[in-house]
């Protein structure tokens, strides 16, 4: 792999670009490996890498049954932030964030990490309340956060809808550090680097059964052959219950969604924030890619569903949203739009544990929050993996958690999955 | 756009209806034990394929309706309700 810096992009400058190798390898899956991790989206790659690079740990398989970064990893509104109130939400996330904001250079390869600040509207008092609690807690654990009053808000952003919003806008809750990130770079970028570090990363390759043996997986039936692991991990989030169901452990406290997102033809620089609003049953975030286009999404399409496509109802109900805050969009054309299944669970937040498999460890729930959450899960759940012993900042965050009353409900939505958005 | 047949209003978009949830729990009696409770509050089987779910006519008759649907396709094979009783007048009615 050639290493990317100046000298490298000099002389393939002179050569018409032709000294370049392949990013990662194309490997023949092998039957025995250390650590499997399945699947190859942000979080699989992620947890590959730290386990090679933190914990040394070699002969590691990332499974993947399309091409890595095919599902919510390319399907997600690349939002990046930390403004999480409860132990174990914000001391996670502000790791995550600390580690997107030397992404680049820790792969060498460019994620695009872009500190564009996270703008999340308010519209009334009570909500500026709220927004003030939780902002004062990040900041008393460390994490910026800031109240811009009226006139700040129209200074940075003067093109909001401040004359006849339906929910006048009055403020808002600012994240400096939060911003977005280009989501195929990150998995790019985890891919060739862990690759680098000697994982192989099998495309191609679907789980079709799981062998137990003694209480442990013995061996896995894929599409590209039996594989054997010491120790395997699910970083499937979307399918956490099918590959669940499959190794006979039952039931989860998941439910699969999806959530759209949209795209809209390019136009010149417009919108410098991540803009987010949420009242009256609306829920609205946008943000402008490098591109141009204007990337934005909403609410789940409130049903339960395994379908990667989004259905017209909520087209209407996000496009209602825009034009609510950003009416001068209104002109703007789709150019796309998708919808990536999700593991909501039953209080908003993740798992990363140990299951009742003795060699079979966990990774899923992420609900919207997935992409932000990369780096964090992949080295938290390396850890575990490496460690067998969850750090204190995800010792709650295992499926034992409902019996025990130690719920980390963020939104304080109750055990309705879809409600966690 | 989901079409459900409502039994009582007829072949309506889905919009008009709020979804419920998995159909299938069965709540444990008031005295189960935690295990149970937590098992029915908490747990779900999330099938990729046909499921039994509750869907609620919200901006129409306000009945609760069970509903037979593909979680892949959005297909509907039935739709009922969910009360044993409005089953049986429904069935009267026809």
């Amino acid at each position: 792999m050639t290493k990317f810096n100046a000298w490298n992009v000099f002389k393939n400058g002179l050569n018409g670009q032709t000294g370049w190798s392949r990013q990662w390898r194309d490997p023949e899956p092998k039957s025995n490996y250390n650590v499997i991790i399945i699947g190859g989206g942000l979080h699989g790659l992620a947890t590959a890498y730290y386990l090679a690079k933190n914990h040394n740990v070699n002969k590691i398989a990332v499974l993947e049954k399309g091409w890595i970064g095919g599902g919510n990893a390319g399907r997600n509104t690349t939002i990046i932030r930390s403004n999480y109130m409860m132990s174990g939400s914000h001391e996670f996330y502000e790791h995550s964030l600390k580690l997107w904001e030397n992404l680049s250079h820790e792969l060498n390869y460019n994620v695009m990490f872009s500190q564009r600040a996270h703008v999340n509207l308010y519209h009334s008092p009570g909500a500026k309340d709220s927004n003030a609690r939780r902002y004062n807690t990040m900041r008393l654990h460390g994490t910026d956060g800031e109240l811009w009053d009226l006139n700040t808000l129209k200074k940075n952003i003067p093109h909001l809808n401040y004359n006849d919003a339906r929910f006048p806008i009055i403020g808002a809750a600012v994240q400096r550090r939060a911003g977005n990130a280009r989501h195929d770079s990150a998995v790019w970028g985890y891919a060739r680097a862990a690759d680098s570090l000697g994982v192989d990363i099998i495309q191609n390759c679907e789980v079709t059964g799981i062998t137990r043996k003694n209480g442990n997986i013995e061996s896995l039936q894929t599409s590209r052959g039996i594989m054997k692991g010491n120790k395997i991990g699910f970083a499937v989030a979307g399918n956490t219950s099918l590959l669940w169901q499959m190794a006979d452990l039952g039931n989860l406290p998941i439910e699969s969604h999806k959530l759209q997102a949209f795209v809209t033809e390019a136009v010149k620089p417009f919108l410098d924030h991540v803009v987010v609003y949420g009242v009256g049953g609306a829920h609205f975030y946008i943000s402008q890619s490098d591109k141009g286009s204007l990337v934005f999404g909403g609410d789940l399409d409130w049903y339960k569903s395994y379908a990667q496509r989004g259905n017209l109802p909520m087209v209407q109900d996000v496009a209602e949203a825009a034009m609510a805050i950003l009416p001068s969009i209104g002109r703007l054309r789709l150019l796309r739009h998708w919808a990536g299944v999700m593991d909501m669970s039953m209080d908003g937040t993740f798992f990363i544990c140990k299951t009742p498999i003795s060699n079979l460890y966990l990774n899923a729930g992420w609900n919207y929050g997935g992409f932000k959450a990369s780096p964090a899960s992949g080295w938290y759940f390396a850890d575990l993996i490496a460690n067998e012993q969850p750090h204190k900042y995800i010792q709650h965050h295992h499926l034992k958690r409902f019996e025990q009353g130690i719920n980390l409900d963020e939104r304080g939505a109750g055990p309705d999955p879809k409600l966690h958005g | 756009m989901i079409r459900i047949k409502c039994p009582y209003c007829g072949e309506r978009d889905h919009s008009e209806f709020t979804y419920g949830g998995d159909a299938s729990i069965n709540y444990p009696s008031l005295d189960a034990s935690e295990a149970e409770w937590t098992e029915a509050i908490f747990f779900r089987k999330n099938i990729k394929g046909f499921q039994k779910e509750t869907w609620h006519h919200l901006n129409g008759c306000r009945m609760w309706l069970e509903v037979e649907r593909s979680t892949i396709t959005h297909e509907i094979k039935s739709v009922k309700p969910c009360h044993p009783d409005l089953q049986k007048l429904m069935e009267l009615k026809k």
